[in-house]
């Protein structure tokens, strides 16, 4: 826990346009993607940013689909915020912030319709994929949401389908094919905005998060060619102005490409 | 058909690959990484601090408290995220394998928590998990005796090997469970065992040449340990 006197200082320093660790109020620390990190996994990565590190992982399973969508595939993501990434986090089920988080990053990759679910079917109405995504935070040092989102992405871009018995009705644990998921060019891209006093900042570290009575987050992707907002989340106990909110769509829309350059330039040099 | 020739070429007291590393979780008081081959687990120690609630608490000593689970994505099949009933047994056989090595006299009312994650599994994840913990106890400045190093042993078809991957573990002949797993930890100093587990059929001569095998393997893997705890640099 921060003191108030820190958390002022911070304040203080950001009205000047200044951060402790020298960054633009927008500026990302530097993001690090490693894919293929888990072996048995049909999709897995680690992302970074400065030293927060997230792990996720793709699994594949079959299921029944919902009787709304017989030829749909079943998407699930889970987060466990295990206190092994930080000691604000307790043992024991799912709290609130880990579900939040999960449901963000869930938000993102479905609305963004980068995974094409429609054809993830087996047998219309009695099987279908399940892909599930688990994210788990290992170290946390601010900026949670963006990097699970990252690592998330990640984990999918790279993930291939399993082996199957001939008649596909069981998976071959273990074993996997070269056929990538049906994915569009639609990745999505979370960017958490902290605002701090009168201040919006991006890629906050833990002191800033506490020191910012409320974030957003704005989830956008990029299909063919236009930039869209696929899912928004907005946090903390403090209301924002909309003139605030503004400014954070505006400064989503123009840091996208830049973070998602880097983003696409990490997986591809792997 | 006795199992003379391992699947994966190792000679039967030789372990997989070893890698150690300390550090890894910055914002810890302490952390390691094991690997044994394709077997990763990572280890994050909080503490000493004070246990609440307070009735948990004891005046004349430190706990420790040992969190072992494997990530969903580890395993072939996925496995539900969260604590298990065999997760929860690692936990507390991974708790009492360690316990003793530490100093916790001088911390009353206070905790020690370590978190264990398999990240990637193919076979031998407690011991590994224990190989971290013990690392990244040490790397937290906990006072110890001695570190603690664990490497599982078996016996197949017969012939005793050590450290067994799954597919070791599983081997069959014509239908039949032909392999024992044997978990071991051993404290480095005295020697003294910590963990025992066993599960199969072994002959009482054989488990003798098993737990041998075994204090030979965690001499490597206690090198290996200080090795990467000399290594840092803070």
């Amino acid at each position: 826990m921060e003191s108030n006197l820190t958390n002022r200082r911070i304040a203080e320093y950001l009205s000047q346009g200044k951060r402790f660790d020298g960054r633009e109020k927008l500026e990302y620390r530097n993001i690090k993607i490693e894919t293929g990190i888990s072996k048995n996994a049909e999709g897995s990565a680690r992302a970074k940013i400065g030293e927060t590190e997230v792990l996720a992982g793709v699994k594949l399973g079959m299921a029944e689909p919902f009787t709304d969508s017989p030829e749909s595939g079943v998407l699930m993501v889970t987060t466990e915020l295990s206190p092994m990434a930080s000691e604000k986090f307790e043992p024991g089920p799912p709290s609130k912030e880990s579900i939040e988080l999960a449901r963000i990053v869930d938000r993102s990759i479905r609305e963004s319709h980068v995974i094409d679910l429609d054809k993830m079917c087996i047998k219309k109405g009695e099987k279908v994929w399940a892909l599930f995504i688990d994210i788990y935070p290992i170290n946390d040092a601010g900026n949670l949401i963006d990097a699970a989102t990252m690592a998330a992405m990640a984990a999918l871009l790279t993930a291939v389908f399993p082996e199957t018995d001939k008649e596909k009705e069981k998976i071959e644990y273990g074993t996997f094919t070269t056929k990538k998921l049906p994915l569009s060019e639609a990745v999505p891209i979370a960017m958490t905005f902290y605002k701090i006093g009168d201040s919006i900042i991006l890629d906050p570290t833990v002191e800033e998060e506490e020191a910012s009575e409320a974030r957003l987050t704005i989830a956008m992707s990029k299909d063919k060619k236009e930039e869209v907002i696929n899912a928004m989340q907005k946090g903390g106990s403090s209301p924002m102005s909309e003139k605030e909110i503004f400014h954070i769509i505006d400064s989503a829309e123009k840091e996208f490409g830049k973070i998602y350059k880097t983003f696409e330039e990490q997986i591809k040099s792997k | 058909m006795a199992y003379t020739k391992r699947v994966d070429g190792r000679k039967a007291n030789e372990t997989r690959e070893i890698i150690a590393k300390v550090g890894v979780i910055p914002r810890a008081d302490g952390s390691a990484m094991f690997a044994f081959g394709d077997t990763i687990a990572i280890a994050a120690v909080y503490g000493p601090r004070q246990l609440h609630p307070q009735f948990l608490q004891n005046p004349e000593r430190g706990i420790l408290r040992c969190y072992y689970d494997m990530m969903s994505f580890s395993v072939t099949e996925r496995k539900k995220p969260g604590p298990s009933r065999r997760s929860n047994e690692i936990s507390m056989v991974t708790t009492k394998a360690l316990e003793s090595a530490l100093h916790l006299e001088n911390f009353p009312n206070n905790v020690v928590d370590v978190f264990i994650q398999i990240t990637q599994a193919n076979a031998g994840t407690r011991c590994a998990g224990i190989n971290a913990a013990s690392m990244a106890l040490a790397h937290a400045g906990i006072p110890m005796k001695e570190l603690v190093g664990a490497v599982s042993v078996g016996q197949i078809g017969g012939n005793v090997v050590v450290d067994l991957i799954k597919e070791e573990e599983d081997y069959e002949e014509d239908g039949e469970k032909m392999a024992t797993d044997i978990p071991v930890a051993i404290q480095l100093k005295s020697k003294k065992i910590s963990l025992l587990q066993l599960d199969g059929k072994v002959k009482p001569a054989e488990l003798k040449k098993a737990i041998e095998m075994a204090r030979e393997a965690c001499e490597k893997i206690h090198e290996a340990q200080v090795k990467a705890l000399k290594e840092v640099k803070e």
